[in-house]
């Protein structure tokens, strides 16, 4: 006898479809496959397969192999080309587009540079299961393998960073391999897939059937969860004393925050967001205890490491997350759900393992649960109340004469509209953005988690402003990151892209100089960037200068008195980009903090300051 | 850590050997032997790896594998309730002293000559890993020149099949 190592799971195909686009009207789609099919090019067939697909945006740069697929982008009349200054721009504006929008961002490059160019926002969006389409051109069929003028294997350079991959053969398989990478990218776990298209197909001719007959035979996300481990989980829910909801990316990507609200107040349960789901749960919400991992809050982390029964929903157990594994929550029994079978388990055995879509899952258990009451959460909500009462997010002004980085953060996030969507780059000014700004619904805030690519805010807020034209979109970045893609800055200035871009700027590596200042003995190794004034040097660069010179509008500010008036001033220009640079000081710090490897347990409120956790071992 | 037979049923497409060969070694997994070919249907090949791994991290790495989308079904082979084999070309010193003991010992491994010279026999062998370990470790006092071993093909016992393909195979196919 033969052991199934895993049953084949049942499952629509189609898990999910493309949510509505919001805006232009779609050509009447051909009925069937008409008798005679149109014969087209590849390149005609790349657009009108876009077309079909109900793409109104495409991010890229062309080149040499992708060439013929620009000559009939110009004649769409759907979709539009944005043209990015750097092929990286192209694939993190594609993340924002998706992210903002719930819909596959699509983004184009050719072969070789501009194909490779797009690695780092495909390992971005695959650590994030965020849903993008990248075409690459390839040199000729026959040239493959030559090492032909700007070639690259992208689809072997990609394969494991991304969901599935493709390298056409021919014209004819244009609109399935099309159909086929969004109908892969958006639904199950959803991530990013490549097209790879040489440039003899994209110059030759083939008949052009759609829709087309997809075949992915070995495709089969599971989305419904199993009754019998709904109903385990949610009697454990019942029991629970100390029960947690630990709530990740998978609740966002699933559209289950108002399931989530329904189960959280009928369990009367905490809930935690990490860093991808920040605003799943509004942070106004009296069950919301803030964020977990390195950088959490003392009751979040706490709630965890001390908790009975954690409620895992979309979230993947991070090291960020956990901290050293072994000491992560000992007496937690945990319930995880995930669409993606291999997540779980893999950090953390799960005693209840149910595997499907989170919004289906959620309102299952919800459904399962029965009227139990809260009660028995009282004295699990007095310790947890009482660490919020006397260890709640804050931060000190540091006496340097410059601004308060976390108080600029949290003023941004208190004087901007209603809607406002936010993208973050990485380091600490992306940490502050999550703790200093109210995030009260899902797909605000919108950052680079698993990867931790500097560089996301600017074409992040690019892509998530064309996506979501009726929306502000305000970019928290940092001095460092905003080095790495400002550039983009010109592509949304020159096509009407406005967005905001508050450079919290600290003259330095903010977060790496953190560390170096906690366990490198203050040693600053190639950690200043010099974007501060001083008597020794000017600003270079000039963010004010850079702003105005990319075709935006470049303010600063210094003082405390003069921040509020200038986020007034950003927030009030709607017809260009703005950069606003906000001079704040190099040393203040982000806390709380798990120090990297150890124990949860080891949590620091502030520097040399460990919570004092007077209940241990009594709840 | 123990040796694991995965039955790996794969859409037979461009580049999915790499696919799989590349989430062993990304994942941290040792292939201690690798064999693929076609099966009764022409669309669908049949990948057999041998793994030296843990539970836990066989339970990961066929997670990991199923979610290629050119994976159609994992199957774990048990020793027990399955057959496998390799298949051993072996070229070893036999001149006319030594040539008889070299042929009994063959025998006794129903192993067949498939090559002769005055100085060297080769022989064919199947058999699953123990016997071609100790048919190697016979001819050893007398001399082995060359050997090339195949990856172990495995097949369940009994009259079931490990799938019933027809689910997995587009009628194009």
């Amino acid at each position: 006898m033969s052991t199934p190592v895993k049953a084949p799971k049942p499952g629509p195909q189609a898990a999910k479809a493309q949510p509505a686009r919001p805006k232009a009207p779609r050509p009447a789609p051909p009925i069937g496959a008409p008798a005679a099919a149109p014969v087209l090019t590849g390149a005609q067939a790349v657009v009108r397969a876009l077309e079909e697909l109900e793409v109104d945006t495409v991010f890229g740069i062309p080149g040499g192999a992708i060439l013929p697929a620009y000559d009939p982008l110009l004649d769409s009349q759907q979709v539009r080309h944005i043209l990015v200054r750097h092929e990286q721009g192209a694939g993190h504006a594609a993340q924002g587009y998706a992210l903002a929008t719930g819909r596959v961002g699509v983004c184009m490059a050719t072969s070789g540079p501009g194909a490779t160019n797009l690695v780092t926002p495909l390992a971005d969006a695959h650590m994030d299961s965020v849903p993008i389409v990248a075409i690459t051109g390839q040199v000729a069929s026959t040239a493959i393998g030559t090492d032909a003028f700007q070639e690259a294997d992208i689809v072997g350079i990609t394969m494991p960073i991304t969901k599935h991959s493709y390298l056409v053969t021919t014209g004819e398989e244009i609109p399935r391999v099309l159909a086929e990478a969004f109908h892969v990218a958006s639904t199950g776990r959803p991530g990013p897939v490549l097209v790879d298209i040489p440039k003899d197909i994209l110059s030759g001719t083939a008949p052009f059937v759609w829709p087309p007959k997809m075949d992915l035979p070995g495709y089969r996300p599971t989305t419904q969860p199993h009754g019998k481990q709904i109903r385990e989980a949610a009697s454990l829910i019942a029991e629970a004393r100390r029960p947690v909801l630990y709530v990740g990316g998978g609740v966002v990507k699933s559209g289950a925050h108002a399931e989530l609200r329904e189960l959280a107040e009928l369990t009367g349960a905490p809930v935690i967001t990490t860093l991808m789901a920040r605003g799943a749960f509004p942070d106004s919400h009296p069950q919301h205890l803030g964020m977990p991992g390195m950088h959490g809050t003392v009751p979040a982390v706490h709630a965890l490491q001390k908790s009975d029964l954690i409620v895992a929903l979309g979230a993947r157990f991070d090291d960020r997350v956990t901290g050293k594994l072994d000491t992560f929550a000992p007496e937690a029994k945990i319930v995880h759900v995930d669409i993606d079978p291999a997540e779980i388990g893999k950090n953390r055995e799960a005693d209840v393992p149910i595997v499907g879509d989170c919004k289906a899952a959620i309102a299952a258990m919800t459904e399962a649960y029965g009227d139990v009451g809260k009660e028995r959460l009282k004295p699990w909500w007095e310790t947890l109340d009482d660490l919020r009462g006397r260890y709640p997010l804050g931060y000190t002004d540091i006496d340097d004469g410059l601004l308060t980085p976390q108080w600029v953060i949290q003023r941004l996030g208190e004087l901007a509209p209603e809607g406002t969507i936010w993208t973050a780059g990485v380091g600490q000014h992306q940490m502050w953005a999550s703790q200093f700004i109210n995030y009260e619904t899902p797909g605000t805030f919108l950052n680079s988690g698993g990867l931790g690519t500097m560089g996301f805010a600017v074409p992040a807020a690019m892509g998530a402003k064309m996506g979501r034209m009726d929306r502000p979109v305000w970019a928290v970045d940092g001095d460092g990151c905003f080095q790495m893609t400002n550039q983009e800055l010109a592509t949304c200035a020159i096509e009407g892209i406005p967005i905001k871009v508050a450079v919290i700027n600290n003259g330095n590596l903010g977060m790496v100089r953190q560390w170096q200042t906690l366990f490198y003995e203050q040693r600053y190794s190639n950690t200043n960037l010099s974007t501060h004034h001083s008597e020794a040097s000017p600003r270079v660069p000039d963010f004010v200068k850079l702003a105005e010179a990319l075709g935006c509008v470049g303010l600063r500010a210094e003082t405390p008195e003069e921040v509020d008036a200038i986020i007034a001033q950003a927030n009030a220009i709607n017809d260009r980009p703005v950069v606003v640079d906000f001079t704040v000081g190099p040393d203040a710090m982000v806390w709380p903090m798990v120090p990297a490897g150890v124990s949860n347990d080891e949590i620091l409120y502030a520097r040399d300051v460990r919570p004092n956790f007077e209940d241990e071992g009594q709840i | 850590m123990t040796t694991h037979t995965l039955s790996v049923l794969v859409e037979n497409k461009p580049g999915v050997l790499a696919r799989v060969a590349a989430l062993f070694s990304r994942r941290g997994f040792n292939i201690d032997s690798l064999a693929v070919g076609e099966t009764e249907h022409p669309g669908v090949s049949r990948i057999t790896i041998v793994v030296d791994v843990e539970a836990g991290s066989l339970e990961q790495v066929t997670k990991q594998l199923n979610k290629l989308i050119h994976v159609l079904k994992i199957v774990e082979l048990e020793a027990g309730s399955s057959v496998q084999r390799e298949l051993l070309l072996v070229k070893v010193r036999a001149d006319a002293a030594t040539r008889g003991q070299v042929i009994a010992a063959a025998e006794l491994f129903k192993a067949r000559s498939v090559d002769v010279t005055p100085d060297t026999v080769t022989f064919e062998v199947t058999g699953n890993s123990d016997k071609i370990e100790a048919f190697l470790e016979v001819l050893e006092p007398f001399g082995i020149k060359e050997l090339v071993q195949s990856g172990t093909v495995a097949l369940g016992r009994g009259a079931k099949s490990m799938a019933s393909l027809s689910r997995y195979v587009s009628p194009n196919q």
